[in-house]
């Protein structure tokens, strides 16, 4: 089988400071990391490799950059690593992102198995897995929080919804994007980051794709970010403290007493 | 005369709050812009005529409803077809869904088919002046800012919104309206996808997400154990119990009730933080709350700064005594 997992690089937010004037983060001096989401996505594929006689590769749009975060995962479990760089992919919104992953995947497919994260954690969309998903006209599966069974004939998963759990079968080639709640990600291993170092990252731009330049990057992209604001976060909390804390107690519960249930016991 | 279309939301064969709070922006929306708004529902069985009724006076000039058995449970493929055929008949100039798991797949889906574009999530949405474009406003970045997104050249205009975000038409809007049935050609609804099972969550058990009232613990309860009062308070006043991340991860509750970032965005009418720091990432989820109640013993706490009353002390020693004040005046 041929896995393909989507991994996009993000600002790592656990370094991510606010700035407690205008409440925007601080992003100077913040590095960059494999989208937390995306190694739960990353970790579901090693497994199912190692289960098998299968290939994993690892895809990737994103400045050069990037590179690490793919090396990465080879140091993971990985077998192979694409970067798709070009500048004219600079500003792309989710539509043409999800094309150009789509383009990657029609020139090397078919993947069997596509997996990508339930959203990144700076644009959070999480639009690009279902866009791919529907350019390439396979079944999509989102929101997979466990993964039941890996069969000759099909997958089978569990998702998690609003009002309940679903299980569902599916047959190759199917994407689906995966939940925190599928695994624990591992770490690489020291012999993994060795390989990394010397692993080969495949490159491949918006030519060898075979994609027209309106139909990727800012030019591509049917959305248009036209404003940016800062939302004032603070809210002028009345603080009630020592002496003071009876008439917060007593506030509070003047404020749930409409929802008091009629017929407590 | 074009159209502003809402995607219906259903649990089984009931409509969700949720498309009546679009029913009601798509209302408006149309009032500005001189347009009507139209309604998509695809279900496995005919509605009743009150449903019908419902939805005409919510806001909706026109129905349509696409009646199959696939249409039980939400599979991508049938849906993408067979809105992808709807749009085609009569293209709408907008499509709004809400941003639940179905409209969070489906409508990503459809803008790929239609080679259009998509904003995810958003909390705003308005009608500019002159261009008459779809002005659309989502948090981005863990809701440090927010983003104003148009799609000036594609159509339709595509946007998913956040359950509670709008409310649902104040008046009636009309009693009557245009029933229009999508004939479904079972090539449209064709699927490799086979659904085995489906476990429901309990009626009456309140996810995060549709609580009116969320009493959220952190670590700064210090003890599983003196969740307790939470619990109490939540059974009084049928609120639902959160957490951060820290207790999630520390096994004291389930990841369905994490709220922030990395689990749920909520928007309740109250919205109690308990030994709650006040990370970014959890003030991602919850600052859009309507009323925010702070308890921490750390005057300095980060928390403090979201929210609109502060209980400095012991969270477990306030919650306790508001649960016996709250008791007597059950007593009354
Ligand atoms: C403030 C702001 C708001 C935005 N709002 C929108 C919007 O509403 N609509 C819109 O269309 N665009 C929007 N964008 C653009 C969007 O962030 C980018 O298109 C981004 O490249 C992908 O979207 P995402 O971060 O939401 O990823 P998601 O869709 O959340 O990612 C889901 C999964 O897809 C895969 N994936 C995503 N990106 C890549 C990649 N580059 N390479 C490989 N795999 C990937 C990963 O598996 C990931 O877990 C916005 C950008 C900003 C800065
Ligand atoms: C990528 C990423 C995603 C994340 N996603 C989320 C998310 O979705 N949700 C989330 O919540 N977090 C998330 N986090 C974690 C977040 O950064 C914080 O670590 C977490 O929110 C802290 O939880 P806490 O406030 O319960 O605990 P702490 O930060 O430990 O705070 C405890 C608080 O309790 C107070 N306290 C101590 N004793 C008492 C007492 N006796 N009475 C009253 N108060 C007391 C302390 O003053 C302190 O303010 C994420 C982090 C990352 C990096």
């Amino acid at each position: 089988m041929r896995i393909l997992v989507l991994l996009k690089q993000v600002p790592d937010t656990d370094e991510v400071k606010l700035d407690p004037e205008n409440g925007t983060m601080i992003r100077e001096g913040v590095g960059t990391v494999i989208n937390p989401l995306d190694l739960h996505a990353l970790e579901s594929a090693i497994r199912i490799k190692e289960s098998g006689e299968h290939e994993l590769t690892v895809v990737s749009m994103g400045p050069p950059a990037a590179e690490e975060a793919l090396r990465e995962a080879i140091a993971m479990g990985a077998d192979r690593a694409v970067l798709l760089t070009d500048r004219k992919f600079a500003g792309a919104d989710t539509w043409a992102t999800a094309k150009t992953l789509s383009a990657m995947i029609g020139l090397e497919g078919p993947y069997d198995l596509i997996l990508a994260g339930e959203k990144a954690t700076d644009g959070e969309t999480g639009q690009v897995g279902p866009e791919t998903g529907a350019m390439l006209g396979v079944p999509v599966i989102t929101y997979v929080s466990r993964i039941i069974e890996v069969g000759e004939d099909g997958i089978v998963v569990e998702r998690e919804v609003e009002d309940g759990r679903e299980t569902w079968k599916v047959p190759y080639p199917v994407l689906l994007s995966v939940t925190k709640n599928v695994n624990e990600p591992r770490l690489p291993t020291l012999k993994g980051k060795k390989k990394a170092r010397n692993a080969n990252i495949e490159k491949m731009g918006s030519e060898a794709l075979g994609l027209e330049p309106s139909t990727i990057g800012l030019m591509g992209s049917p959305t248009r970010v036209v404003k940016i604001n800062t939302p004032k976060l603070s809210r002028q909390a009345k603080l009630y403290e020592g002496s003071e804390l009876i008439e917060g107690i007593a506030r509070l519960k003047a404020l749930l007493k409409p929802y008091l249930e009629v017929n407590h016991e | 005369m074009s159209e502003i279309w809402v995607i219906a939301e259903k649990r089984g064969t009931q409509i969700h709050s949720s498309t009546y709070e679009l029913l009601g922006k798509a209302r408006e929306l149309a009032w500005k812009r001189g347009s009507s708004v139209a309604l998509a529902l695809l279900i496995q069985e005919r509605p009743t005529e009150e449903t019908f009724r419902n939805l005409f006076r919510g806001g909706a000039d026109r129905v349509m409803i696409a009646v199959d058995k696939s249409f039980e449970r939400f599979d991508f493929g049938p849906y993408i077809r067979v809105l992808k055929e709807m749009v085609s008949q009569r293209p709408p100039e907008v499509i709004l869904a809400p941003a639940t798991t179905s409209g969070r797949t489906y409508m990503p889906g459809l803008a790929a088919l239609l080679g259009t574009g998509l904003t995810a999530d958003c909390t705003g949405l308005d009608i500019e002046e002159g261009t008459g474009n779809l002005l659309q406003t989502r948090p981005a970045i863990g809701g440090n800012i927010m983003a104003t997104i148009k799609t000036p050249k594609h159509r339709p205009q595509m946007a998913t919104v956040r359950p509670k975000t709008f409310s649902p038409l104040g008046e009636v809007y009309r009693e009557r309206g245009e029933i229009v049935d999508f004939p479904v050609r079972p090539e449209l609804v064709e699927s490799p996808a086979r659904l085995l099972k489906f476990d429901s969550i309990g009626e009456g058990e309140k996810g995060v997400q549709d609580a009116e009232i969320i009493i959220a613990g952190g670590m700064g309860l210090r003890r599983m154990e003196n969740m307790a009062p939470i619990y109490k308070l939540a059974r009084m006043i049928n609120g639902t119990v959160g957490a951060s991340r820290k207790i999630v991860d520390s096994k004291w509750i389930g990841h369905e009730a994490q709220v922030g970032l990395s689990g749920h965005t909520v928007k309740p009418k109250i919205y109690i933080a308990a030994g709650i720091s006040g990370a970014v990432q959890h003030i991602a989820g919850m600052q859009t709350s309507e009323f925010i109640v702070a308890i921490n013993r750390d005057r300095n706490a980060a928390i403090f700064n979201f929210a609109d009353i502060g209980l400095i002390g012991d969270a477990t020693e306030i919650l306790t005594q508001l649960v016996e004040a709250m008791e007597l005046e059950v007593r009354k």
